[in-house]
Order: C-alpha cells, then structure tokens, then sequence
C-alpha cells in the first residue's frame, strides 16, 4: 500500500491549485450571481490545460492519469463547484464518450475542438417521463437512407447554453425496453435543434441548464457513436466517470467548507472569546474534517482503480453517493459555525451550502446511487435486483 | 387531559388557512424572488385582527393567546416563511417586548396601533459583537436630564426598514455588564437620529427585509425605558423565550406543507413502471418526516398550553424553536429530495422552502444556545451551574 502523490502527480496538484486559487476562486461569486462562469475563465482553463484533460497528448490533450483528473476537479471544486460542474460535464460526459466509444475519425474530428475548449460538450439523457428509468425514454432515432432523424425533448441538460456538441441518448429500436438506445453527436447549429427555457438552480448557478428540442433533426450516420444498440452501455459508462469527477469536485467544495469554517470559529469572539473555544463548534468542525478525510481517500481510491483497469461502476456509486452525504453535512455544519453569517450571502459559505445539496441529484439521485450498489453486492449471491 | 381544539380555535384555523390561501400563497414566489415585503398581505392580515391574535381585546387584539398565536404562525408558515417571519418579528418579539414588560400608558401608546396592524414594529438585539452573548453590546444610552440619547447599531433586524416602533437594547451602566447594565427602550423611527443601515442580501426569507439600524444622539424620552432600568436583558430574553414558541410553530407549518407536497409529487411521478411511492426509499422518507411532524405538532400546542396556562416554559420553549427547526430543516430536504431535479429549480416552492428553512436553526438564537438553554436548565435541577 502507498498512499503518496507521485511527483507529477504532485506538481499537478500544485499547478492546479495555484491557477483554482488565482482565478476560479476569485470568480465564484461573480459566477454565482450572474448564473454564468466568466467565458474568459473557460478559456484560461482551456489554456492551462483544463479542458482536453483526458484527451491524448497527440490531439491536444493533456492526457492526465485519474488520479491528476480527480486532483484537478478536487482543486475547481475547492475554488467553485459551478465551475467544476461545468468542467466536469463537458470532460467526464461529454469528451470521455468520444474518447472511450468513438471511431478514429470521430476523435481526430471531435478531441482537439473539445479539449482546446472551442467546442463544449453536454450530455442529454434525462427527458420529462425519464430520469435514471431509461426504459421510458421517449426520443427517437428514426433510420433513413443518410442517418437518423431525431425527435424528442431532453431535460436538465447542463452546458445547453455554451455547448457546440451534444451527445444525445435517444432510442433507435422503439418498444426494446431501453435496450435499443443510441448515441450521437449533435452539433449545436444542426437545424431542429433549439435550446428551451433555462433551468434556474438553487446552487450551481454558474451552469447553464435547458431543456433542449428535438425536432427533425437529421443527423448523419457519421455522427452515431458505437454501434446500434450501444447507448445503455456507453450512458452508464460516461455517468461513472461523471459521478467519480464530481465526487473529487466535492471533495474540493469541504475543504473549503472548514477551511471557512475553521478560519471563521478562530476570529469570531463570543462569551469572552473565540467560539473554536466552544466543544460545540470543535465538534461540529472535528466531525466535518473527518468525514472529508475519508471522502478524499475513497475517491482517490476509485480513481486510483480506474487507473488500475478496476471496475469504475461500484467505486462511483459509493464515491458519489458518500460525497453528497459528507458535503451536506459540512456545509451545513459551517452554515451554523458562521451563525447568521452563515445566512448572508456575502461569505461563500451560503453559496457552498446550495451547491453541495445538487450532488444528491446530479449525475443520478442518492437513491439510484443505493439502488445500484445493492444491484452489485446482490449479483454476488445471483440475485437480481430492479429498482 | 383533552388533545382537542376548542371551537373558536378550530374556527380561527379555517379563516387562517382560506387567507393563507388566498392572499399568502399567490404572492410568495414574487415576494422571494423581487426581495419584496408583502405591505398587501400585512394590510389585509390587519384589517381582520391577524396582527392582534395573541393581544387582549383590550388593547385591540384578538385575545386568542398563545395557543391562537401559534395556529396562525403554522397557517402562515405553510405557505410563505418570508410572511410568517415579516408577523412574527412583529408580534412575537416586537409587539410582544411592549406587552411583557410596557406600562400601561406604554401598552396604550403603543401596542394598541402594533395589534391594530395600523403601526409595524421591530426587535433590535443583535450587534456585529453581541447576539446572544449582551456582554458585547456597544449601542450606548446616556441620561442627560429626563431623556437618553442613543450611539450605536444594530444588525439583522428583521422588519428594520419598515418598523414605525422598535424595541431597543443599549447600554446604561458599562461597569454592570449584561446584568445590570443594559436597559430596554421603545423607539420611534420617525425620530430624528434614526437611520436604517445596509440591507442584506440572504438566502433565504427574501421577503422579509433584515437591516442594520443605526441611532445617532437618538433622543428618547425617559418614559420610554422598557421595564426596569439596567434590566433590559431579562425584559429581552423573556420576549424571545416566547417567541421561540410561535416560531416552532411556523416551522411545523412549513414542514407538514412540504410533507403533503412530496406525498403528491411521489403519487404523480412514475418511474420504473409505477409510481415511486411504491418505492420504500420514498416510504422511508414519508414516514420518518410524518413521525417527526407528530411529535413537533405536540410540543409546540403542549407548550402554547403552558404559556396560556401561567405555567414556567423557557425550557420547553427553547425545544419548540430546537426541534422545530431541525424538524422542518430534515423534512423540507427529504421532500428536495422526493422531487428529485425539479426540486433544485427555482420554479418549485420546495426550492424556496429549503433556503427558507435554514434560518430558523440560526436566528432568534441558535440551536447551540438553544441547546445551552435545555441543558442548564436541566443541571440546575442537581445544582450544577453550566455557563455558555
């Protein structure tokens, strides 16, 4: 067993921390109140990197190995979830679809674009009737002589109002019960294609979420991803990877919970002195810390399993799950240590608060999360298990 | 022992729930989102005795009590926190100071246009360095002649830049400390020396402005001390003992309107082949909600039968505001959850409920003093003596 960084991994974690301190953090509030990370900012993270962080070195990548990947979205998290969320959606979902399912004409098409930021990703499954049941999916893939026609409404789809590529789930072999799904590669301007009304968000303000049209929209077989029939498979798979991002991201958002709290307990003077002095506020601070230490090593954990050819799938449930659970809990925890500080919007610990509670949703509810550990720990004893 | 309502009370539920529904409901949205104060709502809440209800009749109240007080705070908390909070600093602690501790020229000056709704008031305790710790208040009152002239500010007072009347704790003595020291004083905001400070921007209970006050060289005549002098503190945590009644009570409200809504999302929402009330996860939520809201329900009208009743209940009291807000805080974030997505849309009256419900384990003291309150109370029973 090692528990260390190795050095690159370590001058990573330095150079993201240094760029998510200097420039994300210093945006936040900003992000928050204007519902839009700053497109400059996008471009300085394109710059540094950010962007194509998965993508090989050859298409302009930075190629990361996944622990570097979950100590960047730790560091963005730390600074500002908006971001991470949206940096993560554009990475985990969106970009890791071309890369993991795509042909080599697709990635020399898609990857550089994608990972030098001129084009975002989104990623549009979840539809009005269809949420993680994706049995009921409604879209349709219609087959003609060139390609596919869609047709459909996609909900909740974060990027929607930045994004020039959406990676579309919709179903291909009507009536096959969520097995006949496929994916494609939607490019933004292709006509049918129009942006419904913006979702405003109790937290994750910075992301741009929509409801997005599909009318008629032809798509040319070039732009399926995989095979027919592969959309289950590659949905879940690019889910993992997004669940796991944002597990490191929120791993980020409560270090930075008692890092306010800590710093705020220390000055804040109360019956005679600083409340860090009151066992209340230690304890509230010590079960926080505690349940971020073990967040930080389940996730790299994961991460380091992904890296190791282990199964991603449990290692993300449990990653995401724990990481909404922690992350509410020490948000809330230094909502109170701050007092009515805490309610105010003018400390970041109020805008930490309403973001933390999105990843109990994102990326698939806390009670998907259990469904599918249950799910794995069952097959252990041939059981089969459906929602 | 009788767990029933009495007719007049069941009567004034009915009338509150129809004006809940009607003149509180449709406004909350707008309320929250424009940070607008709902004066609409808060005149024709007054135009039919609302901001009275627990006054005597005498002074143009309701003389409907605690008990009465606190079936109004749930009504109004099930439909707009932001309203409930606008009523309850002005009745609970505002008016409520003048009545626990005013004379009766005070009461007749100034409770009666409080109760009669014609006069807004306002409670003003809170300092940067003093909330419920008073050993750090700086607001200044120094006697010259028969008045006092008041230096100092206050911060996140509720209903600060609409009160005509606010009920304010200075300074009179620094060598007496908290105990001693600090006296009461009723003030008017239209006297010369009143200005209100910054407004804050919250997360919640948008509707009900919070400001800081500030009093430069505030003049106030000397029949306008509150209760005794250098006694102030003990007029002001009287009044908040109270007022932690009536607020477990609106978030009792709170939490039994998010409980029906989550029931109603969970019979409409199909996943999976059936809707997700078929699901235990969902049942589990329900029911533990459910079960919280029942034992809440019996504290908060145990306790307002106390008050009414004449009997000793600050410990109880501080439970109502403890549990009550820990209650409301867990069932409005299960029923989040229940919705699923569209409980994180600003669209859904859920959203709001949660940021809303926040503020109740913070504000009127927090649930750590809260804690402090219950556990020296109960130490004091073996003769132990417990300090903040």
């Amino acid at each position: 067993m090692d528990f260390s960084l190795n050095e690159e991994q370590q001058m990573f974690r330095d150079m993201f921390r240094s760029f998510a301190q200097k420039e994300i953090a210093k945006a936040a509030e900003h992000t928050d109140k204007n519902e839009q990370v700053p497109p400059e900012l996008l471009s300085k993270a394109a710059e540094q990197g950010m962007l194509g962080a998965l993508v090989p070195d050859t298409l302009g990548g930075a190629a990361l190995d996944p622990i570097s990947y979950a100590l960047l979205m730790e560091e963005i998290g730390r600074a500002c979830l908006s971001t991470a969320a949206v940096i993560a959606c554009h990475t985990s979902l969106a970009t890791q679809a071309v890369l993991d399912f795509g042909s080599e004409e697709q990635k020399e098409r898609w990857l550089p674009a994608l990972a030098s930021g001129d084009v975002m990703g989104a990623f549009a499954q979840s539809e009005p009737d269809a949420g993680s049941d994706t049995r009921t999916l409604t879209t349709r893939a219609q087959r003609t002589d060139s390609g596919y026609v869609l047709n459909g409404v996609k909900t909740w789809v974060m990027n929607a109002g930045i994004a020039g590529l959406f990676v579309v789930v919709a179903s291909s072999t009507p009536r096959a019960n969520g097995r006949g799904l496929s994916v494609f590669l939607v490019e933004k301007d292709t006509p049918g294609l129009k942006l419904g009304q913006r979702e405003l968000t109790l937290g994750l303000r910075g992301a741009s979420v929509h409801t997005v049209y599909l009318d008629n929209v032809h798509v040319p077989e070039a732009n399926r991803l995989g095979a027919e029939g592969d959309g289950q498979t590659i949905a879940a798979s690019v889910l993992d990877h997004f669940r796991l991002a944002m597990a490191a991201a929120g791993l980020g958002l409560g270090v930075a919970a008692v890092e306010a709290g800590v710093k705020f307990a220390a000055e804040r003077v109360q019956f005679g002195g600083p409340i860090a002095n009151k066992q209340a506020i230690q304890n509230y601070i010590a079960d926080s810390s505690a349940q971020v230490e073990a967040l930080r090593y389940l996730v790299y954990h994961t991460a380091w399993e992904a890296e190791h050819g282990g199964h991603l799938s449990s290692g993300a449930l449990y990653a995401k799950l724990f990481a909404a659970q922690a992350t509410r809990f020490v948000t809330d925890r230094m909502v109170q240590v701050h007092g009515g500080y805490g309610y105010i919007e003018d400390y970041p610990i109020a805008r930490m608060y309403r973001n933390a509670r999105a990843l109990d949703l994102l990326g698939g509810t806390g009670e998907m999360m259990r469904v599918g550990i249950a799910c794995n720990l069952f097959k252990s004893q041939q059981l089969e298990i459906a929602p | 022992m009788d767990f029933t309502f009495a007719p007049e009370y069941v009567a004034l539920r009915k009338m509150l729930r129809e004006f809940a529904e009607e003149e509180v409901r449709p406004l909350a949205k707008t309320i929250d989102r424009e940070h607008r104060v709902p004066h609409e709502t808060l005149k024709k809440g007054a135009k039919i005795g609302l901001l009275g209800v627990p006054f005597p009749t005498k002074y143009g109240g309701m003389g409907a009590g605690e008990t009465g007080y606190c079936i109004m705070m749930e009504e109004i908390g099930r439909v707009c926190t932001s309203t409930a909070t606008n009523i309850g600093a002005h009745i609970g602690i505002g008016a409520m100071a003048i009545y626990m501790d005013g004379t009766e020229a005070q009461k007749e000056k100034y409770l009666t246009p409080l109760a009669s709704g014609e006069k807004i008031a306002a409670f003003a305790l809170t300092e940067p360095n003093a909330g419920s710790d008073a050993a750090g208040i700086r607001t200044r009152a120094v006697r010259e002649g028969d008045s006092y002239f008041l230096d100092g500010s206050k911060i996140y007072i509720t209903n600060g830049p609409i009160a005509d009347i606010v009920s304010v704790l200075a300074v009179t003595d620094s060598s007496l400390g908290a105990r001693g020291g600090v006296t009461a004083f009723i003030v008017e905001t239209a006297w010369e020396g009143f200005k209100v400070g910054t407004l804050e921007n919250k997360m919640g209970i948008r509707g009900s402005s919070t400001s800081e006050l500030i009093f430069d060289n505030l003049r106030v005549p000397q029949e306008n001390i509150l209760g005794q002098i250098g006694l102030g503190f003990v007029t002001f945590m009287k009044t908040l003992d109270l007022g932690r009644v009536s607020l477990g009570a609106a978030c009792l409200g709170g939490a039994q309107a998010a409980l029906e809504a989550a029931m109603q999302w969970a019979k409409a929402r199909n996943q999976f082949g059936t809707y997700i009330a078929a699901k235990q996860s969902i049942q589990w939520m329900v029911a533990d909600i459910a079960c919280e809201i029942e034992a809440l329900r019996s504290l908060v009208y145990r306790t307002a039968w106390m008050v009414d009743s004449h009997k000793p209940f600050s410990r109880e009291a501080a439970m109502c505001k403890l549990y009550g807000s820990e209650v409301a805080s867990r069932a409005i974030n299960k029923a989040l959850q229940i919705h699923g997505a569209l409980g994180y849309s600003r669209d859904h009256p859920i959203e709001r409920a949660w940021r809303d419900a926040r503020i109740a384990e913070i504000f009127e003291g927090t649930n750590e003093i809260q804690r402090i309150v219950i556990a020296s109370e109960l130490f004091q029973e073996i003769g132990v003596r417990v300090r903040p």
